[in-house]
């Protein structure tokens, strides 16, 4: 089974963004970059497939710019077994990532197609639904359970107050949310075996962008909270603002 | 959120992708597996050995030792990098690990025949086994050549009698390396290594009462009493004390990063506490000259410290490092985190004593680190002798 895997170059989610003069990006410099969190879903989904069939191809992909090798090095660390890194500075825009992706992908052999159900930078949750609507692949996201079968897949995600199991024909696309799994640590030995599993790097010169980013800010400083009293006899106040000021009761 | 870490002159741009990644990878278990269960474990003056076998999953044991024998194969940067985030975590912790690694399995791998290594080294590297040095006794601590744990040949084996002090992982320990003299007489080159297995009989580890330093840590009293191991447990290259204090020289290395690690944890703690906690007028204390100073005192120090490990670690992997080196770094280092730990818990007021802070259990830690391995004095000594040709001990 050769199961293909998404990773993203992002910010660490401890790291402090700040947004350049201009409105239209963050500052980078001194910004810790890790593998988007949700990837990691992915990622170790698709080595306890490999791991549980005894057989099979973990192919680690991403788009981003030279240094993403940092990522997808990581990803090899855990013990995917090789790596495509497509480079160029990722956009905003989900579909010219998706477009971009489809095109590499459309030329691969490979039964499951794996991603985070987001980016932890972007949010925008586009790309792994575009990339199977391009391809014309099915597509479960936000999974939090997976079982894989010769030729399909039952897939539980979730959705509001509940879950959702669906099954799908594979090749499939399907995105990884929290509580599929616990993504193991890249131990030392696979850190050292990452530097000899095969990479390659492929230019690629990104489409134009159908939506276009007007600006960025940073959030407002949050206003202090106001303490109407402990304990149970706080309640009454309490109740009496909710209703009549913040109107919710 | 995971720890942020101290790199004001960006020793990052200096390592590799490969160092940064364990750096991370350990930084990253130890938010998740220390920090949550550090306090508890001190408190309760309990080594937390739950971690011990995920950390020999993780390869954390002699990762500076050749992979075809089960260790991870890393340089010697790297394996700083290991201590310095174990010792963020807790010098009991990076204790642990410095003495499987560096004592261990160092002098087995250094000093041992083919086959102990072949035996021990994959045990050792797997937590199977875990390891203990015995070379300090009571009345012999920075002068160990005067040591009087002797052993004697009786046919093809060897007799042990003697009683070694302040080992870490002594009562937990599966094997030991003791350090005995062989001869009729009272020289320090007829001292050898002795791998012994801890339940051979005449053997008995008991836990050091009444510490107030390195709680979450095992240190032990080893007694040997007509100990008798075979030929084949003598580590055939060892020849002298100066091949115990080659081990030394691994541990005190990674000690002169770990300490780096305690300090950048005090130091982290000591920004956040400064920036949150208000006093006259509602205005943060960092605000203050006297913080900031104190502050920037901190992290100077830890930059300079940092500097020292960074350029030993690339000298090690050269193979040009000299001892004496190594005996700065570990003094200057260790130094260092003692007051910036000192620092922070003062920063910190009457919260400082709290066990929630990390700031006083590292500053009472790292007063065992300031003495162990070296104390801060004899290094000092060593320095002097290097540098005037006159030895002063």
């Amino acid at each position: 089974m050769n199961i293909i895997v998404c990773v993203k170059r992002v910010p660490d989610s401890g790291t402090r963004v700040r947004v350049t003069g201009d409105g239209r990006g963050i500052d980078t410099s001194g910004v810790k970059y890790v593998v988007n969190p949700y990837d990691e879903f992915a990622v170790e989904e698709a080595i306890q497939i490999r791991e549980e069939r005894g057989e099979g191809q973990v192919t680690a992909l991403c788009l981003g710019p030279d240094e993403a090798e940092e990522q997808l090095r990581n990803a090899l660390a855990m013990g995917a077994d090789d790596a495509v890194l497509l480079e160029a500075e990722p956009p905003m825009d989900g579909l010219t990532v998706a477009r971009e992706l489809a095109a590499e992908l459309e030329d691969r052999d490979f039964d499951l197609l794996l991603f985070g159900k987001q980016a932890i930078d972007d949010d925008n949750m586009q790309v792994p639904p575009m990339v199977a609507e391009i391809l014309g692949l099915p597509c479960a996201t936000v999974v939090v359970d997976l079982d894989v079968e010769d030729g399909r897949a039952v897939a539980r995600r979730e959705v509001e107050g509940g879950h959702e199991m669906v099954e799908l024909e594979l090749p499939a696309v399907v995105s990884t949310q929290k509580g599929l799994n616990e993504p193991r640590y890249a131990d030392l030995k696979g850190i050292m075996a990452a530097k000899k599993k095969p990479l390659e790097k492929k230019e690629v010169e990104l489409a134009e962008a159908s939506t276009e980013l007007l600006s960025m800010r940073e959030p407002e400083e949050g206003t202090d909270g106001e303490i109407v009293g402990e304990g149970a006899e706080a309640a009454p106040e309490l109740a009496r603002r909710l209703h009549e000021e913040a109107k919710v009761l | 959120m995971s720890f942020e870490g101290v790199d004001y002159f960006d020793i990052d741009g200096m390592l590799s992708d490969e160092e940064r990644q364990v750096r991370d990878m350990v930084r990253r278990w130890v938010d998740e597996n220390v920090m949550p269960i550090i306090d508890e474990h001190y408190v309760e003056h309990e080594f937390p050995s739950q971690l011990v076998p995920e950390m020999a999953e993780l390869g954390f044991y002699g990762a500076n030792l050749p992979q075809e024998y089960g260790c991870a194969g890393l340089n010697n940067v790297a394996y700083g990098l290991i201590m310095q985030e174990l010792e963020r975590g807790d010098s009991g912790i990076r204790s642990f690990a410095s003495v499987q690694g560096a004592l261990v399995m160092y002098p087995i791998y250094e000093f041992g025949s083919e086959e102990q290594r072949r035996e021990w080294l994959p045990k050792l590297a797997s937590g199977e086994a875990i390891g203990c040095f015995g070379l300090t006794e009571p009345d012999f601590g920075s002068n160990p050549g005067g040591m009087r744990t002797r052993a004697r040949k009786d046919g093809d084996e060897w007799v042990i009698n003697g009683t070694k002090m302040w080992i870490t992982n002594g009562s937990m320990a599966d094997v030991a390396v003791i350090w005995a003299k062989t001869g009729e007489g009272d020289d320090p080159d007829d001292i050898r290594g002795f791998i012994v297995e801890t339940d051979r009989e005449g053997y008995t580890g008991k836990d050091q009462e009444g510490k107030l330093s390195l709680l979450a840590s095992d240190t032990s009293e080893i007694a040997l009493q007509d100990v008798r191991v075979p030929e084949e447990n003598l580590l055939p290259e060892s020849d002298g004390l100066v091949s115990a204090l080659k081990c030394l020289t691994q541990a005190r290395y990674g000690i002169a990063w770990g300490a780096c690690g305690a300090a950048m944890a005090c130091y982290r703690e000591a920004v956040d506490y400064a920036g949150e906690r208000t006093q006259f007028d509602d205005e943060p204390i960092a605000g203050t000259q006297l913080q900031q100073t104190r502050l920037a005192e901190m992290l100077t120090d830890i930059t300079r410290a940092q500097l020292l490990a960074y350029r030993l670690g690339r000298l090690k992997d050269e193979g040009t490092m000299r001892p004496q080196q190594v005996s700065m770094a570990k003094r200057n280092n260790v130094d260092m985190a003692c007051e910036c730990a000192r620092e922070a818990r003062r920063l910190l007021g009457a919260n400082g004593i709290l066990v929630e802070y990390q700031s006083m259990r590292h500053m009472a830690n790292l007063e065992s680190v300031y003495t162990y391995e070296g104390t801060h004095d004899i290094h000092g000594l060593i320095l002097g002798q290097d540098i005037t040709g006159i030895p002063a001990y």
